[in-house]
């Protein structure tokens, strides 16, 4: 069973880290969290980029939720925003390409195309 | 939506955009009835009475985004599939209670699914809320104060990793647990 002192434990580990994480400067990843994008699928597309990025130790990147983004039959929604670089919208996510973005775009710096709004505009 | 997990987080994003300070979520279920009760309390805002009574309308919506706010109706018709209800009770300025009753047993309730996403989610990203989530199942009960936790922690935030990953693993065998021990009387 999970206790309280288990967590007094995880205090003491990070301890020494107060004050060391510094937002708005990293690589900010948000997770259209409305209505549809819950309905869709948005929550354990962000859990997965929470354990993805938690796993990998990427002290820069930060993984939040937003509202809605505008575009319900896109959802899930994930937006890409990295200092000095164009958004990245990312279109009917799922953990297993939540997984893939954070390996070739977050760690590589390369755009996972396919899952992007772009290459998946409706006709 | 496939769970009331995922009606409760969207319903206490409510609370949140309606900048609450304390969020309150208690899911009670009551075998000798045969009913699950959740309740959603907030200080935010609040709703004027006029507003209220349109509320769970899918066309009524403060968001500026699309026309449909969705949320509250859908959580309305689950409740009511089941032959159960919701109810709003809300005041300016003090806050919101949304309560909405299932038949527990009945075919259409769908499952509770994964609270410890949807605490984990909500604690995570709103730190400087606080959250109190409670698990009753009949004489058991399960427990969450981020006030509690808070205190622990000190000058550590809520929403470090490792201590949201904590909460996760908490509220998930928190809430096995309850079923379990309902099982095996
Ligand atoms: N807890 C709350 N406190 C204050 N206002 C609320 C609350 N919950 C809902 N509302 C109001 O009711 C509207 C409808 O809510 P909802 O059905 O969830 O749709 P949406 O959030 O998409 O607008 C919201 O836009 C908001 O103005
Ligand atoms: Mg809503």
């Amino acid at each position: 069973m999970k206790s309280l002192a288990e967590l007094e434990a995880i205090r003491n580990k990070n301890k020494n880290q107060v004050g060391l994480r510094r937002e708005g400067e990293g690589t900010r990843i948000v997770v259209g969290m409305a209505t549809c994008g819950i309905a869709a699928g948005a929550r354990p597309v962000l859990t997965a980029f929470t354990e993805e990025v938690g796993k990998r130790g990427l002290a820069h990147v930060t993984v939040n939720q937003t509202g809605c983004i505008g575009m319900c039959r896109y959802e899930p929604i994930v937006e890409v925003m990295a200092p000095g670089k164009e958004k990245v919208t990312y279109v009917h996510m799922t953990p297993e390409k939540a997984a893939r973005v954070v390996a070739e775009h977050i760690v590589n710096g390369h755009v996972v195309t396919e899952y992007t709004i772009g290459a998946n505009v409706e006709q | 939506m496939t769970e009331l997990s995922l009606h409760i987080l969207d319903i206490a994003n409510n609370s949140v955009k309606a900048k609450a300070k304390h969020i309150g979520i208690i899911i009670s279920e009551d075998t000798a009835s045969n009913l699950l009760t959740i309740e959603i309390t907030d200080d935010g805002c609040g709703m004027d009475a006029a507003f209220l009574a349109h509320v769970t309308d899918p066309f009524t919506t403060t968001r500026t985004t699309r026309k449909v706010g969705m949320g509250l109706s859908l959580f309305q018709a689950a409740a009511e599939l089941t032959g159960g209800n919701l109810s709003i009770s809300s005041e300016v300025g003090v806050g919101t209670t949304v309560t909405a009753v299932f038949v527990r047993d009945s075919i259409d309730r769908q499952p509770i699914g994964d609270m410890a996403g949807t605490m984990a989610l909500l604690i995570g990203s709103n730190p400087g809320i606080d959250f109190v989530y409670e698990h009753v199942l009949d004489d058991q009960s399960f427990r969450l104060d981020t006030l509690e936790i808070k205190e622990i922690l000190g000058d550590v935030a809520i929403d470090s990793p490792d201590v949201v990953q904590w909460i996760r693993e908490f509220v998930a065998e928190g809430d096995a647990e309850l079923s379990n021990s309902n099982q095996v009387e």
